[in-house]
């Protein structure tokens, strides 16, 4: 069930990241992912959790290391890549359909094609009706929505999402969690994600990595076997309330260090 | 709309208060009407010289109008040029500011010379003087991009020509928008400023500028102040028609458009 020890899709040996100022924020740091799993990347500010996915995006070069994506440096990976950001980051001028189509765009598909294959990702973040509204009239959720539709538009098999759903209300947070399962189920693309909340981890991941700050570094890997598919009713478990707990510890910890 | 009328009914009382005012003045101080004509004497004089008054302001409006749709297209295209590089940037930003500062007065003249007397040199008066408004505003605009917004694009392999036209390009519009209503008032007032120097000799053929300092030397005081008067309807309109293109633009996605909207 668990692809445990599978294809890698991500290789990370010994990435470290500097600033010019002497800073450290990622500390020579060795993992591989492999495919189909869905990883997140969790600990406190300083951590460098969003550096890490800026260097697997090759959006920031790595001071010393190596990344592998799919065998490919991170730029020529792009292609596989889709990046979901904090904020939705929508552009304001376009309609929802327009900006769902964006990726599409760029690389150069027909119109006609872009719509067909706007309107069934439209259908299936569930926003088809507002195929044709400015995100100004869009809710937070919404907007999110229609990131995570951009981002699948382009068929990616490596998503990397940065704290996608931080500044929504927790109702809208959990919904999106459970929709965002069910797209990888049908998609079956790899993830990385980065979160500040322990329970999102929990519930989206096969595997939690906890980093610890100063300079930024893996603290512990751990893996989540709850039972897949996941549905909402796996947040009322006992077992999940377990490894929210352990991971909570572990986060714990990290920071002591 | 009732509040708009309200709006409407508050400026017009304003304005007849101060009418009022301006007749009173007359009377108590025996001001004669060469210094300060009345009101009546103003309204008089639009009345009895508005075919050539229409004139003068119709060129003036061409003149300007020409000058800010140059300024726009040349502004748009530097900031485009600017927008390349930090270093472009820095070597050439200061000369906008100059563009900005050099009085216009002094410098009219000089276009007079290089040019001759006549609506192109006030045209190329009025462009000089509305460039900077549209540079300056423009390439804040392209330059101020969120940088998500540019990452994300770079995640999907953009040219620089799709970086440039897909995103800095519209995200600047809002932008330019500000700098062509600044522009807008000023173009007038250079093509003022320029017929005082270069309008063409045949009375109400030079403009308002050109006419203002004809009636000026005639004494003509009541005309002069028509004059005034149809300048500033000039640049009122200029600045509403801009507001209008502003919101028809932008309204259906730009917050500050839909601000305008609400007031």
């Amino acid at each position: 069930m668990m692809p445990e020890q599978g294809v890698p899709m991500i290789e990370l040996s010994g990435l470290t990241k500097r600033y010019g100022t002497g800073q450290t924020v990622l500390d020579s740091v060795s993992l591989t992912i492999s495919k189909g799993e869905f990883v997140s990347f969790i600990g406190p500010s300083g951590c460098g959790k969003s550096t890490a996915l800026k260097l697997i995006s090759g959006l920031a070069v790595p001071t010393a290391g190596t990344i592998s994506v799919d065998g490919m440096t991170p730029k020529n990976a792009r292609e596989i890549i889709s990046f979901i950001f904090q904020d939705a980051t929508l552009l304001p001028w376009r309609t929802v359909q327009q900006n769902v189509g964006l990726g599409l765009e760029l690389e150069g598909m027909v119109d006609k094609r872009r719509r067909e294959k706007t309107s069934q990702l439209l259908e299936l973040v569930g926003l088809k009706h507002m195929a044709n509204a400015y995100p100004r009239e869009l809710s937070g959720g919404m907007k999110m929505r229609v990131s995570i539709a951009r981002a699948l538009a382009t068929s990616p098999r490596l998503l990397l999402m940065d704290e996608p759903f931080a500044a929504l209300d927790e109702m809208s947070r959990d919904r999106l969690n459970e929709e965002l399962l069910r797209l990888r189920d049908e998609q079956k693309w790899t993830a990385v994600f980065v979160t500040h909340s322990v329970a999102e981890a929990v519930f989206l991941s096969t595997r939690i990595v906890v980093l610890a700050p100063n300079p930024g570094r893996i603290h512990v890997v751990l893996p989540i076997e709850l039972p897949l598919p996941r549905t909402a009713a796996l947040r009322d478990t006992p077992e999940f309330e377990a490894r929210v707990m352990q991971v909570s510890h572990a986060l714990r910890a990290a920071l002591l260090q | 709309m009732r509040q708009r009328l309200s709006t409407l009914a508050d400026a017009l009382g304003v304005f007849a208060a101060l009418l009022v005012l301006w007749q009173l003045i007359l009377w108590i101080f025996h001001i004669p009407q060469y210094m300060l004509p009345s009101p009546w004497a103003v309204a008089r004089a639009v009345g009895l010289r508005f075919p050539s008054l229409l004139a003068a302001l119709a060129i003036t409006a061409v003149e300007s109008g020409a000058g800010l749709i140059a300024s726009i297209v040349a502004g748009v295209i530097v900031a485009l040029f600017f927008a390349q590089s930090r270093w472009v940037r820095r070597m050439l930003y200061p000369y906008t500011i100059l563009l900005q500062t050099v009085p216009i007065v002094a410098i009219a003249p000089l276009i007079l010379m290089w040019v001759g007397a006549g609506a192109p040199a006030v045209a190329l008066i009025a462009f000089i003087i509305s460039l900077a408004p549209i540079i300056a505003n423009t390439t804040q605009g392209l330059v101020s991009v969120e940088e998500n917004l540019v990452h994300l694009f770079l995640m999907h392999n953009a040219t620089p020509g799709q970086l440039l036209f897909k995103l800095r390009l519209p995200h600047a519009i809002p932008s330019l928008f500000v700098g062509i209503r600044i522009a807008s008032g000023i173009s007038v007032i250079g093509a003022i400023t320029g017929e005082l120097y270069a309008g063409s000799s045949s009375v109400g053929g030079g403009g308002l500028g050109y006419s203002i300092l004809y009636a000026s030397s005639q004494l003509q005081t009541d005309y002069l102040f028509a004059l005034v008067l149809a300048a500033t309807v000039l640049g009122f309109s200029f600045f509403f028609l801009v507001m209008f293109l502003e919101w028809y633009f932008l309204h259906r996605w730009h917050e500050s458009a839909l601000k305008m909207e609400v007031e």
